[in-house]
């Protein structure tokens, strides 16, 4: 029964993907409302990602140091091993599941209130193709721009733990600079930019089709914004795996 | 001209149309009425597109929206303007902007030419001066009429409104009547209005189709309905005291 109900759900979602994915009836249209999407999902989400970089970064570099006792590991291996946990997991992959708690839960419910509120019939009535019109613009702002967020969260949680270095005695900054240089691997960036593309798509596609098949009031749409964020962060930990197999092996 | 033959919609087993004929004429207010449950809700969305009926024909001026193929029922939509329950209007756009959204998207204007034209249409429906409100700061019945202006503003062929007065109090629903009675003439629109207004289907009532329990009932016009013998219409529109006396006095006066 389980089994019949996601093979409903997902020929669903790849049936609302197949309208999404069409020729916006108007390019500059498209082009505005895309702009309007990068700044509302995207730039607003510059200060949650600021904040939580730095705090994860500073509390890495914390408990390295702590529990890197052992005389025969070098002092620098703290900044290392701090780089590696942001780049290859924190920024990628644990950014993604804020994100998509965030911007997730804000997709579905104004897709959804739009449906419940027969705001979406009215954009069909007038001939418009609402998913598309509604859905892309927020699809390619997010895959566009979360990259971007990964980046700041890469920046900011390293300077996290400059922070650490800096302000405590438990580590010398030169160290700590010199550790998140050591035997550094671009391909790890490379790594966790791709694997937000693919989170990205995620968070953008299944909160807007949980919010597009809303039927009801109020209630369903909160029920709606919960379970975007539940599937979307399913998904996002099941590609995770996928993607780290697949890309670092 | 709508011409509807023999519209059969059922959800799971439960057939809620049950081959519904009816004519809606241009440059008339077509009124379907009928208690809540009764299936007009489902009529007009499938009118519409918004429901696919099982069987039937609905012609617009000929042309079967069952037999169109995707891009079809897109550009004959281009052709309708709706006017919904709760208005439906786009919350992060004015006033102006909810009326200059269908220009925006379907017209070859210039932006100067989209703004005289959704003004025009802000004007038409009397709301001047409310042009850069949005829709949380007007009212119920100024929402209803913004909705009109955004339906109109590409000089729809066809016009539907679900319940057009709900929600609104009489004064406000006679306006919105008159409006709607205006705009039909003026344009010359296949009007279609659901509605459980006695007011309105005494009112404008050019056309009435009575739908009951997913039966095509009776149909007439408001003069006819006064003297009708179909006992469920006389049931349903005349249920109050003052219809009642309203009826008799106008069956006596004749």
């Amino acid at each position: 029964m389980l089994l019949l109900k996601s093979i409903d759900i997902f020929g669903k979602y790849v049936l609302f993907m197949s309208k999404v994915f069409s020729i916006p009836d108007k390019i500059k249209v498209f082009f505005k409302r895309y702009i309007t999407e990068i700044s509302k999902l995207g730039i607003d989400s510059i200060p949650l990602v600021i904040i939580i970089s730095i705090f994860i970064g500073a509390v890495c570099a914390i408990q390295m140091q702590l529990n890197v006792t052992s005389p025969l590991m070098p002092r620098y291996s703290v900044g290392l091993a701090t780089r590696d946990i942001i780049l290859l997991e924190f920024s990628s992959s644990i950014l993604c599941l804020i994100l998509a708690g965030k911007i997730g839960s804000n997709i579905a419910s104004e897709i959804g209130t739009m449906r419940v509120t027969e705001q979406i019939d009215a954009l069909e009535i007038m001939g418009v193709n609402s998913a598309n019109f509604l859905v892309l613009p927020k699809l390619f702002a997010l895959i566009t721009f979360v990259p971007i967020l990964v980046i700041f969260s890469m920046c900011t949680g390293l300077f996290g733990g400059f922070l650490v270095a800096q302000f405590t005695d438990i580590l010398s900054v030169s160290t700590y600079i010199y550790g998140i240089q050591a035997m550094f691997n671009e391909w790890y960036v490379w790594y966790a930019l791709i694997k937000s593309v693919f989170f990205a798509f995620i968070i953008a596609s299944v909160a807007s089709y949980f919010g597009y098949y809303v039927k009801g009031g109020a209630l369903e749409v909160g029920k709606a914004s919960t379970n975007a964020v539940v599937s979307s962060s399913i998904l996002i930990l099941l590609f995770d795996v996928l993607l780290t197999k697949i890309l670092l092996q | 001209m709508i011409e509807i033959n023999n519209i059969v919609k059922s959800f799971d087993d439960k057939t809620v149309l049950h081959g519904i004929d009816a004519t809606f004429e241009t440059g008339k207010t077509n009124l379907i009425i009928g208690q809540s449950g009764s299936g007009k809700t489902v009529l007009m969305k499938s009118l519409v597109g918004l429901l696919t009926p099982e069987q039937g024909e609905i012609k617009f001026d000929g042309r079967d929206l069952l037999k169109m193929k995707q891009h079809q029922v897109r550009e004959l939509r281009k052709e309708i303007g709706m006017l919904f329950q709760g208005a439906a209007l786009f919350d992060s756009e004015t006033v102006l902007g909810n009326v200059m959204f269908p220009l925006i998207m379907f017209s070859e204007m210039t932006p100067t030419e989209m703004i005289e034209r959704a003004m025009f249409c802000i004007e038409r429906v009397n709301l001047k001066g409310a042009d850069s409100k949005y829709p949380s700061e007007i009212s119920g019945g100024m929402q209803k009429r913004v909705a009109i202006a955004r339906a109109i503003a590409l000089n729809p062929k066809y016009l539907f409104c679900d319940e057009p007065n709900s929600g609104l109090d009489p004064r406000t629903s006679i306006l919105i009547d008159e409006l709607l009675i205006d705009i039909t003439h003026e344009y010359n629109i296949t009007t279609i209005i659901n509605t459980h207004d006695m007011n309105s289907v005494l009112g404008i009532g050019e056309n009435i189709i009575f739908v009951n329990k997913g039966y095509m009932d009776w149909t007439g016009n408001k003069e006819e309905i006064y003297t009708t013998t179909n006992e469920a219409l006389n049931n349903f529109v005349f249920a109050t005291n003052l219809f009642q006396k309203v009826r008799d006095y106008v069956r006596n006066s004749h």
